[in-house]
């Protein structure tokens, strides 16, 4: 920890010891950490830090920020509702390779006013530049619509979402920005980039890992299912038996 | 009051959970049903996902009927012979019924396959019974009722190997109530049903079983097979979310007492005429959401 506090020090001030023209991020995040437990509805991230700009003064025309959050990357088929014979059944389906499980983008002003496509696209900035890596050679009008299901979707289950005024700069050297994440958020390690962003130039990233995480009885639970099935199935079996037995007995006494 | 289930991996209001299960609970108790044909709907209705409503579903039943049996034993109402062999098929089925769930899973058809039989079955039960107890109640004039065929169907009468089944009064092969029982645990891991509402019709008319047997033996067939259907989801699917289960569970083993004294109210024809219209009720809805346009039409299954 001293050393990783030591290397952030020497990381602060090497720019204006060195005189470099470059400037600088040091974002943090409210927590590192998430723990899912009975009680958890979703969380508010806070993504703030600070630019630090070469000779400490921040430039007459301030830069902007974009905060991209996301989950750990799943392999995933996306299914097609469609009426046949009178019912609405799964016909057509496509697969995903790397859709983020969650994805959060949010910004000082929108990404599109702030960067030109290439460069959205190879930072992943926006829901419209999300590698999906669709597969199986499938046409790409089919692939695109797809694509805007799956956004679709996840929007409306504000696992994905856009923000063009989410980040707030204070004085052109400070920034924060509030991220929700839903309560049916996958567990595993997700990653907060920070960009600084000027005259359609990234100037400046910085990553930050959360680890989100069951934890408590939620975290026993879920490795019990996986891990010693048939002894969770017993146990399951049992609660059943147990609960219907005992409001018997209790009703039975009362009568 | 929000709880997070951990298998599920949401969090739901566990008060509306607690109050599902009463309802259900209270059905159950009055009809002598699991309660599993309500409970899975509304369950899915809700947004948790269909495999760990179907999973969940089937722990509740087992609670269910653990007071319903006990009572049956205590008067004597259980042919255990009988029960063990329809347990015996309907263990054999709820496997099979696992093997089938993940084909149907994978080929991304289990959704249509579960709303079709539910509009299937229910909508049949539910007629049947409506028609029974207007008939019964004197709103309609049904067909003069047939002399009360004595015994079994006589495709039953046409298996060979016949057992004595001393307290259902039968001399029947055990090929009948093996195969019954194999529908029904079939059922249960597919649909999240205790069969109960078709056990219960197929034990009079099919094997023409003494009445007095019938509910307490399908009772305890139900108890065996959604306890076997609920380990089987734990060990295939892995989707039983125990959490989920206990909050069913807390209102329903209660609502089950409370139904249970409701029914020495109320006239059964009146009784039945009000489970066929929330058996139709349950079809109607299952069948608009197969037939008109669903609220999401893509869906994503994790690889």
């Amino acid at each position: 920890m001293s050393g990783k506090r030591a290397a952030l020090l020497i990381a602060i001030t090497a720019p204006f010891l060195m005189g470099q023209a470059k400037p600088l991020l040091v974002p943090d995040i409210s927590a590192r950490r998430v723990e899912i437990r009975y009680t958890f509805t979703g969380a508010q991230l806070l993504l703030f830090g600070a630019i630090v700009y070469p000779g400490g003064r921040a430039p007459s025309r301030p830069a902007d920020i974009v905060v991209v959050l996301r989950g750990p990357v799943q392999p995933i088929l996306i299914r097609e509702k469609q009426k046949i014979a009178g019912i609405w059944m799964n016909a057509d389906s496509n697969r995903f390779r790397s859709a983020p499980s969650f994805y959060a983008v949010a910004s000082s002003k929108p990404v599109s006013a702030l960067v030109d496509d290439r460069t959205a696209a190879i930072y992943e900035m926006g829901l419209d530049n999300l590698q999906l890596s669709p597969g199986g050679g499938a046409l790409p009008e089919k692939e695109s619509r797809f694509e805007a299901g799956l956004l679709d979707l996840r929007k409306r289950q504000g696992l994905y979402s856009e923000n063009a005024h989410g980040v707030e700069i204070n004085e052109g050297v400070l920034y924060r920005a509030t991220i929700t994440i839903p309560s049916q958020v996958p567990v595993g390690t997700y990653t907060a980039e920070t960009f600084l962003v000027d005259r359609g130039k990234v100037l400046a990233a910085a990553t930050r890992d959360i680890q989100i995480d069951k934890s408590g009885f939620e975290r026993f639970v879920a490795l019990a299912a996986r891990r010693h099935r048939l002894i969770y199935g017993l146990a399951a079996v049992f609660l059943s038996l147990a609960m219907g037995w005992a409001a018997a007995a209790l009703f039975r006494r009362r009568m | 009051m929000d709880i997070y289930l951990p298998i599920a991996g949401q969090s739901v209001n566990a008060l509306f959970i607690v109050l599902l299960g009463l309802v259900v609970g209270v059905l159950s108790g009055m009809f002598g049903v699991g309660g599993g044909f309500l409970t899975t709907p509304l369950l899915i209705f809700y947004g948790i996902p269909p495999t760990v409503a179907v999973a969940s579903a089937a722990t509740q039943i087992t609670g269910a009927s653990v007071s319903g049996v006990m009572v049956h034993m205590r008067r004597g109402g259980v042919d255990l012979k009988m029960g063990g062999v329809m347990i015996a098929g309907g263990l054999v089925g709820s496997v099979f019924g696992a093997g089938l769930f993940r084909i149907l899973q994978a080929s991304g058809q289990i959704d249509v396959v579960i709303g079709g039989l539910y509009v299937l079955i229910l909508a049949w039960i539910g007629g049947l019974m409506l028609k029974d107890a207007l008939v019964a109640l004197g709103y309609i004039s049904g067909p003069p009722p047939r002399p009360q065929q004595k015994g079994h169907n006589r495709w039953v009468a046409s298996l060979p190997y016949r057992w004595r089944f001393y307290s259902s009064g039968l001399y029947i092969s055990p090929l009948a109530p093996l195969a019954l029982g194999f529908g029904a645990g079939m059922l249960t891991v597919l649909l999240g049903i205790g069969g109960g509402f078709i056990l219960v019709p197929a034990m009079i008319y099919l094997l023409g079983m003494a009445a007095r047997v019938v509910i307490g033996t399908s009772l305890v067939m139900i108890l065996a097979v959604s306890a076997a259907t609920t380990l089987v989801h734990a060990l295939t699917t892995r989707s039983v979310d125990i959490v989920l289960a206990a909050l069913l569970l807390l209102g329903g083993v209660v609502g089950a007492q409370y139904g249970a004294l409701l029914t020495t109210r109320m006239k059964p024809d009146l009784l039945r005429l009000a489970l066929a219209v929330i058996i139709l009720i349950v079809a109607g809805r299952v069948a608009l959401g197969l037939t008109w346009r669903p609220d999401e039409i893509y869906s994503i299954e994790y690889l």
